[in-house]
């Protein structure tokens, strides 16, 4: 069987921000931010690729460089074919209709002087989708899609639990009828009650329309439930990237064993290995030499080349692909 | 059995809502206690009132709007902490009970270095001088883990990380020895690996000072790793509480059993949510009533699989559910009374 062409790809995404200036903004600038710092991934068609990291390893920036939100600074990216970072302004945003993005904080993303109407008819009139009693139709249709009552169409966000405005971020941009969805820590804001209703319907709509999604989150039990292929990011570059089977069920880099260890699990009586890993995230403008985790990694055998030489992201197994000098001996 | 270290009984703190419209029943007769030494967790989603429990405790419910309703008890030691002159109630605060809040940015004072705040403490309540202060700060710094603390007590806190300020934060509550450590959301800002490692550091320091502590998270997955005992709270009360081993494996309130049903766990087979087939997480219907209006009956009828008439007229008291020893296992639940209605959901 032949694979199906995949529907995203991104090929070596660079995104560096220039560090502030001192001085008020008169001095010599600050290093630079290797916010991220190569990175390459593919999402076939229908499918879900679940990017995982701890703040400041660059999965919110690669989510946003890819739908050109931030203008990343090399690297190519299609979707469906198109080559996203070469397009004029007018192609962009007709390519906008294809791709949209779900924010994590349901309260800071809807305008609060908008009715969750309105905030549904700007996309399609924007688009040139509907307008008048078409929109309204759309737009009751769209609420009911993502389980609120087309009465919500009246309310204003503040009227709104954090459940529902996350339904609505999720109706808006669903309204354009895109293929390809980032959902940037979709369910993070919200109660274990709430975040599993939200789920359900993301896997539904996925099912119903053939969606495919990157599901950026810091939670490796969510991803696991929902994603078919994960990519382990730490300062900046993907560290691990595998089918989530073979991820979950034996990680090959030491930061991925780590970070799948320190979950906290909801069983009183589990025995677990945790590995407590010491120290902080370094810096994203001073990444470590040679292997960026080698400061904090516990691996046994860490030696003098750990420290020097990066490792490459290799295959290490069949689909998996890991950056660490010994994948092969895995935590 | 021990003496409770602290009594809760019937605490009630409600609030008046600015459109003057209703009062909020934040907290709604809510009685529980903790002994010396252990970790008490306290459970449950935005809006179930356990942060206002934690702060009516300490007394810092900023009053107006709110207030702790006559009738209320809360005992430490013997004492009512509700009755205290200000005078002995600063003596108890950040001394014998202290607190850590979830946003360690926002909680320290940006303008004085870690070393002058956690030397507050000891100057106000140990009569420490000074210079004797700042060695205190030092060792404090040095007990939570942090290097180079002679460099590191005349920092900031914006020169920190995140987990770096939760341990100034754990140092500055600790400096008095409380016997009482009540712990807001601890670890619920931080990354995973920073979260695992502020959990060990509070089991070791708990071990080592002897202290007890109220935990109060939203997740279950960081009770089940460290306390004793867990209380479970909705809608403004307690809705069961249990020790943890037994309230995992067999809970009696829907609540519980639903939110322990919704987590999506590790150490579970992956649902594939996308196959559809076996994918489904588990899922509480409906949203937190307002604290303004309450249901009536039993406040979870209206989410609950299992109602029936006697639910949504009655409100259930917490019923002894315990398998082993009376009390240790309430339910506030008519199921308690008539298990059989426990029927698998459709």
């Amino acid at each position: 069987m032949i694979a199906p062409p995949p529907l995203v790809a991104v090929q070596d995404l660079v995104k560096h921000f220039a560090g502030e200036r001192g001085w008020f903004g008169l001095g010599s600038p600050r290093a630079v931010v290797r916010a991220v710092d190569g990175v390459s991934f593919e999402i076939p068609p229908a499918q879900t690729l679940g990017l995982v990291g701890e703040s400041g390893s660059g999965k919110t920036t690669t989510g946003r460089a890819i739908l050109r939100l931030v203008e990343p600074d090399r690297g190519r990216v299609t979707v469906d074919g198109l080559d996203v970072l070469t397009l004029g302004p007018r192609e962009l945003r007709a390519l906008r209709r294809r791709m949209q993005i779900v924010f994590q904080d349901p309260y800071g993303s809807l305008n609060p002087r908008m009715t969750v109407r309105q905030m549904l008819a700007e996309p399609l009139a924007i688009h040139r989708i509907a307008t008048g009693p078409d929109a309204e139709r759309r737009i009751a249709a769209l609420l009911e899609e993502v389980g609120l009552d087309p009465g919500f169409g009246r309310s204003y966000p503040h009227e709104l639990s954090g459940g529902q405005r996350q339904r609505v971020g999720i109706a808006r941009a669903l309204s354009v009828e895109p293929q390809f969805l980032v959902l940037d820590e979709p369910v993070s804001a919200l109660d274990v009650s709430v975040q599993a209703q939200v789920l359900n319907l993301l896997a539904e709509l996925q099912q119903r329309r053939r969606l495919t999604y990157l599901f950026i989150a810091h939670d490796l039990a969510v991803v696991k439930h929902i994603a078919d292929e994960v990519a382990v990011m730490y300062l900046g570059k993907i560290v691990e990237r595998a089918p989530a089977l073979a991820l979950y069920a034996a990680p090959r880099h030491p930061y991925t064993t780590s970070l799948l260890s320190a979950v906290p699990v909801p069983d009183p009586t589990a025995q677990r290995n945790r590995i407590v890993l010491s120290g902080d995230v370094p810096s994203p403008m001073h990444p470590p030499p040679g292997c960026p985790f080698h400061p904090r990694c516990p691996h046994p055998k860490k030696n003098d080349r750990c420290r020097t030489e990066p490792p490459a992201l290799r295959a290490v197994a069949p689909g998996q692909l890991a950056a660490c000098h010994f994948a092969e001996e895995p935590l | 059995m021990t003496e409770p270290l602290l009594r809760v009984r019937d605490l009630k703190t409600y609030f008046v809502t600015e459109q003057g419209s209703g009062t909020a029943r934040a907290v709604d007769g809510v009685s529980f206690d903790v002994r010396p030494g252990e970790t008490l967790g306290i459970v449950g989603e935005s809006g179930c009132g356990k942060t206002v429990t934690s702060l009516s405790i300490l007394r810092l419910i900023p009053e107006p709007p709110g207030h702790i309703r006559p009738g209320s008890f809360i005992e430490f030691e013997g004492r009512n902490i509700l009755t205290l002159e200000p005078k002995e109630l600063r003596a108890v605060r950040g001394n014998q009970i202290a607190m850590i809040f979830q946003e360690p940015m926002t909680s320290l004072n940006p303008v004085f270095t870690v070393g002058d705040q956690i030397a507050e403490a000891a100057i106000v309540h140990q009569h420490l001088s000074r210079a004797a202060a700042r060695r205190r700060a030092i060792e404090m710094l040095q007990l939570v883990g942090i290097p180079d603390p002679e460099e590191r007590v005349d920092h900031y806190p914006h020169q920190m990380s995140g987990g770096m300020r939760q341990r100034v934060m754990i140092a500055m509550a600790l400096v008095c020895h409380p016997k009482l450590l009540i712990a807001d959301e601890p670890t619920t800002a931080l990354d995973v690996t920073i979260q695992a490692q502020i959990l060990e550091l509070l089991e070791r320091l708990q071990a080592e000072l002897g202290m007890a502590v109220m935990l109060i998270t939203h997740d279950l997955g960081v009770v089940a790793g460290t306390a004793d005992r867990v209380v479970v709270m909705y809608a403004g009360q307690v809705v069961e509480q249990a020790p943890t081993v037994e309230l995992f494996a067999h809970p009696v309130h829907p609540y519980t059993e639903g939110l322990l049903a919704a987590v999506p766990r590790l150490d579970a087979p992956s649902l594939s949510l996308r196959t559809g087939g076996r994918g489904r997480l588990h899922s509480i219907p409906g949203q937190v009533p307002a604290a303004t209006a309450w249901p009536d009956g039993c406040r979870f009828h209206p989410r609950c699989p299992y109602a029936w008439d006697r639910c949504r007229a009655e409100e259930p008291p917490l019923l002894d559910a315990s398998q082993g020893d009376a009390g240790t296992h309430t339910a506030r639940c008519w199921l308690v009374t008539e298990p059989q209605r426990r029927t698998r959901r459709p």
